[in-house]
């Protein structure tokens, strides 16, 4: 019973580092961009979520209809008047052009919000529970697997099924020819940034109703989100939560045999598979 | 205000002291009038504290303190006739025990500061305090447990340091205060530790110095299930092994993200103890407020507070007086931090005061005899646990929302430190 709890709380944190993973692994999939932001992000998605709560009373879920929008628009604009003009032949520029943005933007909450250890509330939600054969599984767990789930489905459909889906793939295969196309690599990009940081306000909102959040929080975060995508395969968007999952699943099992073990079991399922599938698990099919 | 980057840091934290830098900008350009009126060089006091990075938390008081302080430091310090201006250079440590070293000894090398001063966490009073004790110039810390500070730095209990003095509570004053604390409710007597594997979770759970042993002692049953990474997603396998042993009792040093984790999955598996108390995530109200409801009667141990019945040497404001004006110049709760750094801050113009001299060794000497009452209680280093470290006393007490929505932190439990008056009875969580 303790190993089917371990397990199925195993999957349901890896919904978690699924969110944190899929907006990066779609960037990096569109135009090899390694954002280091990231994780800063996932906290300024959080902080914009908190001030939606606090100054128009909104349910944490229902600030979702704010910062999921806002967070795509400064994607958008980030892309288009800074890291587009970074991309190029070298990964290192835009590389250190997302460091400095995790520093500036580490720095500016810190200036704005304070140091404080803040959350959003969700009330009763927070601690309610579905029995499950004997087991306790935690509702707000749950819905942020279903969330989970659920974006990255939606990434898979918009990607496979809709023309700016087919965009995305064209330019990620080859900018040039897509360019000759007729494609505007500009508007491409920035609206794949948009889309990852609609992801990563989805990753916000769920990490500050499971855990408090301070400024400097991001990169701590961060670095289960750049294993999942590895795990699970640069560029592929169910590998990435799959690969969510089992970091998740290798976590709560390392747990269970010895708390110290937590975190250095998801670790080593990761080195062990870039030592055995350096490509990933699940990576994407040649196009 | 706060330095975004040590080169901001160092622009700005002058600029907490604006008088006395005009001040003394204004003797430096007329040396000979001002030998003349009998003034002094300015005496400079370097401040380390984390202004930046995770640990800020600890220094958002620090532009408050100094302030406050101001109108004292302006008036200076005579010695041997001579009124001296007093500086305080502020540095950020950047929560970095690197850069901690770093700002340390540039303020020993570069600024040639004539008493050194850090505050907040192993990572931060361990390094400046290691860099005076190399550059032999006088020391004082505070706002850390004692057994970090010294064992942590290698400090040989028979022979201690010689340039840096260090005023806190230790361990030992934590596990009297929470046993006592336990002690005012009925409960099985079985307690889940929760300690990470940090400096203050191998403190707190070492099997010879920590709390296992204490614990057992006092007919206590430990349930621990080892040391885990801090900043951990998921408390699944502490919390199966808790229900499993029918813990009543949680108690740890968490981080509060860990401590935040912790408590909603808690709530979410069914884990009901029926006392929580957790060093370190409990500290600040903004912390406890966040836990929303479920932050309400949770136990933790406390340093300082408003009610704690002492006065500032230098201000004459009572512990309530110096809250209440952080509250009304920053619009924010009172923090524990606050009633520390003052004290510093006291024990270092007291020991310049009575220096006669400003020399290291005559420095040092004043430091050594320092007896004192600061607002965080009296120090006096000579009758503690190893020489170079004072103990100020050490309470615990369980957080209460008041009415208004603010919340109060009650003192319940006060071993050893009687003059800290209890505030009210236990309540058990539900």
């Amino acid at each position: 019973m303790e190993w089917a709890n371990a397990i199925i709380q195993g999957i349901l944190l890896g919904g978690l580092y699924g969110l944190f993973a899929a907006g990066l692994s779609l960037i990096f999939g569109v135009m090899r961009l390694v954002n280091i932001a990231h994780g800063d992000l996932i906290v300024l998605a959080a902080y914009l979520a908190l001030v939606a709560t606090q100054t128009l009373g909104l349910d944490p879920l229902a600030s979702l209809l704010i910062v999921v929008p806002a967070m795509a628009l400064i994607g958008y604009a980030l892309q288009r008047l800074l890291l587009n003009r970074t991309l190029g032949d070298d990964l290192l520029p835009p590389l250190l052009v997302t460091f400095g943005l995790s520093i500036i933007i580490q720095n500016g909450l810190l200036e704005i919000f304070s140091a404080d250890s803040r959350r959003l509330q969700a009330g009763a939600l927070e601690t309610a529970a579905l029995p499950l054969a004997g087991l306790s599984i935690g509702l707000l767990p749950l819905l942020q697997f279903g969330v989970a789930v659920a974006a990255i489905a939606g990434l898979q459909l918009l990607s496979w099924r809709t023309p700016l889906g087919r965009a995305f793939r064209a330019t990620a295969d080859d900018p040039e020819v897509a360019r000759l196309m007729g494609l505007d690599n500009r508007h491409v990009f920035a609206l794949a940034m948009a889309l990852s940081l609609a992801i990563v306000a989805l990753a916000g909102v769920f990490l500050a109703l499971r855990t408090n959040f301070d400024p400097a929080i991001g990169p701590a975060r961060l670095i289960f989100g750049f294993e999942a995508v590895i795990i699970g395969g640069l560029g592929s968007l169910w590998g990435t939560l799959a690969g969510g999952i089992l970091l998740g699943v290798a976590q709560s099992i390392g747990a269970q045999i010895d708390p110290g073990w937590q975190i250095l079991a998801g670790h080593l399922l990761f080195l062990a598979v870039l030592a055995i599938r350096p490509q990933g698990l699940f990576p994407r099919l040649a196009a | 205000m706060k330095g975004k980057h040590p080169e901001a840091a160092d622009r700005l934290a002058p600029a907490v002291t604006r008088r006395t830098v005009l001040g003394s900008a204004g003797l430096l350009a007329a040396p000979a009038i001002a030998r003349a009126q009998g003034a002094g060089r300015p005496i400079k006091i370097g401040f380390v504290n984390p202004r930046t990075g995770p640990l800020a938390a600890f220094g958002e008081a620090d532009a408050f303190v100094q302030e406050n302080l101001a109108k004292t430091l302006a008036e200076g310090i005579r010695i041997g006739g001579r009124t001296h201006p007093v500086q305080i250079l502020a540095r950020d440590s950047q929560s970095s025990s690197s850069r901690a070293a770093e700002v340390a000894s540039e303020l020993i090398l570069r600024d040639k500061v004539d008493l050194l001063t850090a505050a907040s966490t192993p990572d931060t009073v361990n390094p400046v305090a290691d860099q005076a004790e190399v550059n032999e110039v006088p020391c004082v810390t505070t706002n850390c447990p004692w057994q970090p500070y010294f064992f942590g730095r290698r400090g040989d209990p028979a022979k201690g340091f010689e340039w840096t003095y260090h005023f806190f509570w230790g361990l030992e004053d934590v596990i009297a205060a929470f046993t006592d604390l336990w002690s005012k409710a009925e409960t099985n007597k079985v307690v889940g530790g929760l300690f990470p594997n940090d400096a203050d979770g191998n403190a707190w759970g070492d099997a010879k110095l920590g709390l296992p042993p204490a614990l057992a002692q006092k007919g206590y049953r430990l349930v621990d299930t080892g040391r885990f990474q801090p900043f951990s997603n998921d408390f699944s396998a502490q919390i199966a092994a808790f229900k499993a042993a029918d813990v009543q009792i949680v108690t740890g040093v968490l981080a509060p993200p860990d401590f935040a984790t912790f408590w909603s999955q808690a709530g979410q598996q069914g884990f009901r103890p029926k006392i929580a108390t957790i060093g370190k995530a409990l500290l600040f109200p903004s912390a406890v407020s966040s836990l929303g409801d479920r932050g309400q009667g949770l136990t933790t141990e406390i340093w300082w507070s408003p009610h704690h019945p002492f006065r500032s040497s230098l201000t004459g404001q009572t512990a309530t007086e110096l809250c209440d004006a952080y509250s009304k110049a920053t619009g924010k709760p009172w923090t524990q931090p606050i009633g520390y750094e003052h004290a510093l801050f006291e024990v270092a113009l007291d020991v310049l005061k009575r220096a006669g001299k400003l020399e290291p060794e005559a420095i040092l000497g004043a430091i050594r005899a320092t007896d004192l009452r600061t607002i965080a209680g009296p120090v006096k280093w000579g009758s503690g646990p190893v020489k170079n470290v004072a103990k100020t006393p050490l309470v615990a007490g369980q957080w209460r929302r008041v009415s208004g929505g603010g919340l109060d932190l009650i003192v319940l439990a006060n071993p050893g430190a009687t003059e800290i008056p209890i505030g009210g009875t236990l309540d058990l969580l539900r």
